[in-house]
């Protein structure tokens, strides 16, 4: 348990990481419910949730992709979602901010609570939602406008702003969240698309800070970063965990490791399990768990 | 028609050699097919080709030059005192030789001189074409025979009937590119004909434009004015009428159907669009003449405008409509060109539809969409038949567009129509307008090509 809390804040050496997947093999024991049992195990619930779902489905036409899946996501804390390629773990993270709504033959079904209020009712409106719901994507998507700008646009479409100095204030402390400020403080006026990989995904971190969100929602926000921008990048969610609530979807049990508070397993459209990070990765309670884990697929 | 049986003759004998150099590759090989360098079929590619390939330049290298050649000849056997003739009679009297050697025109009216003349004429056509028969035939036959002597094992046929191929791929894109050079080389030189009657300051700055030239010096009119400008502002005119009408329908429509229609729509309206751009523009410039400007003249009327009958607006409404799917089109282009992730990033900050399109998806394709608009003006500048049919050809210098005005194509066909003497300013000036007109289109296209092709380098 020890070398994952170290592990979340300093980045675990190859040396340690040899030793949590040894120990974790030898924890194999502890796996007691077998692969063919689909019911989530591990604690689901938290109290005073921030996000509480409730039995989703989600079905692109008649196929479905995600089965009975019940989690919360709590205040101030960085939930991950791991599982192999396909397991619908992006899908249910844009069930979180209803972006699933922009794909044609997409259906969500269950309730999902985001401060009491059902946000997968049809009457919800989705801009305040998405405004309290931010996301990141898998590739950096600045828009071809200014850096200023590339902040500016969730501010000035939701009227955040009253007048030039506040817009330019938001712009500055989002930037500032982001870690980003100093490194661009003095370019505002440069395209968004002229920095780095590494600086454009915290560009984008920056713009969805902008609009004062409650949560924030990373899809493999990392996948196509070099290493020394992913330490970057997840030194920043740990920062701004303080803040807001982050749900983030990784192929990389490491980076979970090191990031989350909580780890959610999905396998082929269920949560199969879900528990405390260091729970999860040292004595996984389900045999498919385990077998993600210690790399026997997936 | 006797090349014609020569040439057929020819691709018998090439897929005669095809046949030929396959069985002696597999002869060759003993059977064993992958013991050969290439597939039979290859060896057989290069028999034929060396069969055909250097016969065809023999007949090609023929018809270039045997005219001029026989014609050499028969000018030689002539008497002297009709050699010595000055061209343009030369010519003549040539001609009167080979519609008799033809058998145009009946024996019994010529000169002795000239139905010997014609009797040589004929004899060497007779020779020459034996000669060329020959020629070819012998070297057909020769090529597949070297060709099959060159059959071996280890021979890389593969490899010579692809390289054939290449320059045979090349030669076809050089035609393209010749044919054009050969049009703007005989535009450029007529134009410059011209300009050495008028000069280029009255042709592009003159305010008066009235190229009927008389035929006796005293007579009213009789030198012709020469000034375009006219010509230029109707253009302009019916271009940016035309343009009005496009682009914001044209743009309309893209952001309808690349952003909000249901897949059922767009499979079904896109095709009718495409029937729009496939509507010939003769049927455009009879619905303009015949439909729109009687009622636009009709509207005029009970408004209390006098509105000519054919006017600059009825053309530039129907040729812009004509241009909406030129426009909708290389819109569409540009905007589904914007990634996804554009748009997901807009909608995941809470963007609605609306202000996606008009604060991310627009501005990313403006670039893509400009550049589609500037190649739609300049085929609104090159449209010819609706302007000649609906706009008139009083060359009024007006900015009203409900006078009759006449552009640059018009002028055009007008002043080629007919009979024309091809050292006449008025015969010229087409070329000299021509000029302008492709100098304008090209230097728009090649804007608008180095806006698109500066977008696409954003996204790849």
């Amino acid at each position: 348990m020890s070398v994952v809390f170290e592990s979340r804040f300093s980045f675990t050496s190859e040396r340690r990481k040899g030793e949590r997947r040894r120990q974790s093999r030898a924890s194999a024991s502890t796996a007691i419910v077998p692969r063919e049992e689909r019911q989530t195990v591990g604690a689901a619930a938290v109290e005073n949730p921030r996000i509480r779902c409730m039995d989703v489905n989600v079905y692109y036409g008649s196929k479905q992709a995600i089965k009975n899946v019940s989690l919360d996501i709590g205040s101030h804390e960085i939930v991950a979602m791991i599982g192999p390629s396909g397991c619908g773990k992006s899908t249910f993270l844009r069930c979180l901010n209803r972006m699933n709504d922009t794909i044609d033959n997409c259906r969500v079904t269950g309730d999902i609570f985001l401060d009491g209020q059902n946000i997968n009712e049809q009457s919800i409106d989705v801009v305040p939602l998405r405004a309290k719901v931010g996301m990141v994507f898998q590739k950096p998507n600045p828009f071809p406008k200014s850096i200023y700008e590339n902040i500016a646009f969730g501010p000035r479409i939701h009227g955040l702003a009253q007048d030039k100095t506040d817009l330019d204030e938001i712009v500055a402390t989002s930037l500032q969240s982001a870690g980003l400020w100093n490194e661009v403080k003095d370019q505002l006026d440069q395209p968004g698309t002229s920095l780095s990989g590494g600086q454009q995904q915290r560009l984008c971190i920056a713009r969805a800070i902008a609009v004062n969100p409650e949560v924030i929602l990373m899809d493999e926000p990392c996948s196509a970063l070099d290493p020394i921008a992913t330490a970057v990048i997840e030194n920043l969610m740990i920062e701004l965990c303080a803040e807001y609530s982050i749900v983030i979807v990784t192929h990389s049990m490491q980076q979970a490791a090191r990031v989350s508070h909580r780890t959610a397993y999905f396998h082929l459209g269920d949560l199969i399990e879900v528990g405390a990070t260091e729970h999860v990765f040292m004595r996984p309670m389900h045999q498919l768990t385990e077998d993600y884990i210690t790399g026997r697929f997936g | 028609m006797q090349i014609f049986a020569l040439l057929c003759i020819l691709a018998v004998m090439a897929i005669a050699s095809f046949y030929l150099g396959r069985q002696r590759a597999l002869a060759v090989s003993g059977g064993n097919i992958p013991a050969l360098n290439s597939l039979p079929g290859y060896y057989g590619y290069y028999m034929a080709f060396w069969c055909a390939l250097p016969a065809l330049c023999i007949v090609v290298f023929w018809l270039f030059f045997e005219s001029s050649i026989v014609t050499k000849i028969v000018v030689s056997g002539l008497p002297d005192a009709a050699a010595a003739l000055p061209k343009p009679q030369l010519d003549l009297v040539l001609n009167e030789i080979v519609n008799l050697a033809q058998k145009n025109t009946a024996a019994e009216q010529a000169s002795p001189e000239i139905a010997a003349a014609a009797q040589h004429y004929s004899r060497i056509k007779t020779i020459s074409g034996m000669t060329l028969f020959v020629l070819t035939i012998t070297l057909g036959i020769g090529g597949a025979v070297f060709a099959r002597s060159r059959i071996h094992v280890h021979q890389r046929a593969r490899n010579k009937v692809e390289g054939t191929i290449l320059v045979f791929l090349i030669v076809c894109s050089t035609i393209a590119i010749f044919t054009t050079l050969g049009i703007v080389l005989s535009v450029l030189f007529e134009a410059i004909r011209f300009f050495q009657m008028v000069p280029v300051t009255d042709f592009l700055l003159g305010l008066e434009w009235s190229p009927q030239t008389a035929i006796r010096p005293d007579q009213v009119g009789s030198s012709g004015a020469f000034g375009a400008v006219p010509l230029f502002s109707g253009t302009m005119l019916v271009s940016v009428i035309a343009m009005t009408v496009a682009v914001p329908v044209g743009l309309m429509t893209a952001i309808y159907l690349s952003e909000y229609a249901s897949p059922s729509v767009r499979a079904r309206s896109k095709p009718l669009l495409e029937i729009l751009a496939g509507i010939p523009t003769v049927v455009y410039g009879f619905f303009a003449a015949l439909t729109v400007a009687p009622l636009i003249r009709g509207w005029g009327e009970s408004l209390g405008l006098s509105v000519s009958s054919e006017s600059a607006l009825a053309a530039g409404i129907v040729m812009g409509i004509m241009i909406i799917p030129f426009v909708s089109s290389l819109s569409d282009d540009a905007i589904n060109a914007v990634p996804q992730s554009l748009r997901d990033g807009a909608y995941a900050l809470g963007a609605t539809q609306s202000e996606t399109i008009k604060k991310v998806i627009i501005p990313a394709a403006l670039p893509g969409i400009v550049g589609g608009i500037l190649l739609a003006v300049s085929r609104a500048i090159g449209e010819t038949m609706i302007v000649v049919m609906a706009a008139g050809l009083a060359a009024n210098l007006t900015a009203n567009p409900l006078e009759s005005v006449t552009t640059v194509t018009v002028q055009i066909v007008t002043l080629l129509v007919g009979d024309q003497e091809f050292d006449s300013p008025k015969t010229l000036a087409a070329f000299a307008l021509g000029m302008v007109l492709f100098a304008v289109t090209l230097a728009l296209n090649v804007i608008a090509l180095y806006i698109v092709r500066k977008y696409r380098e954003r996204y790849e």
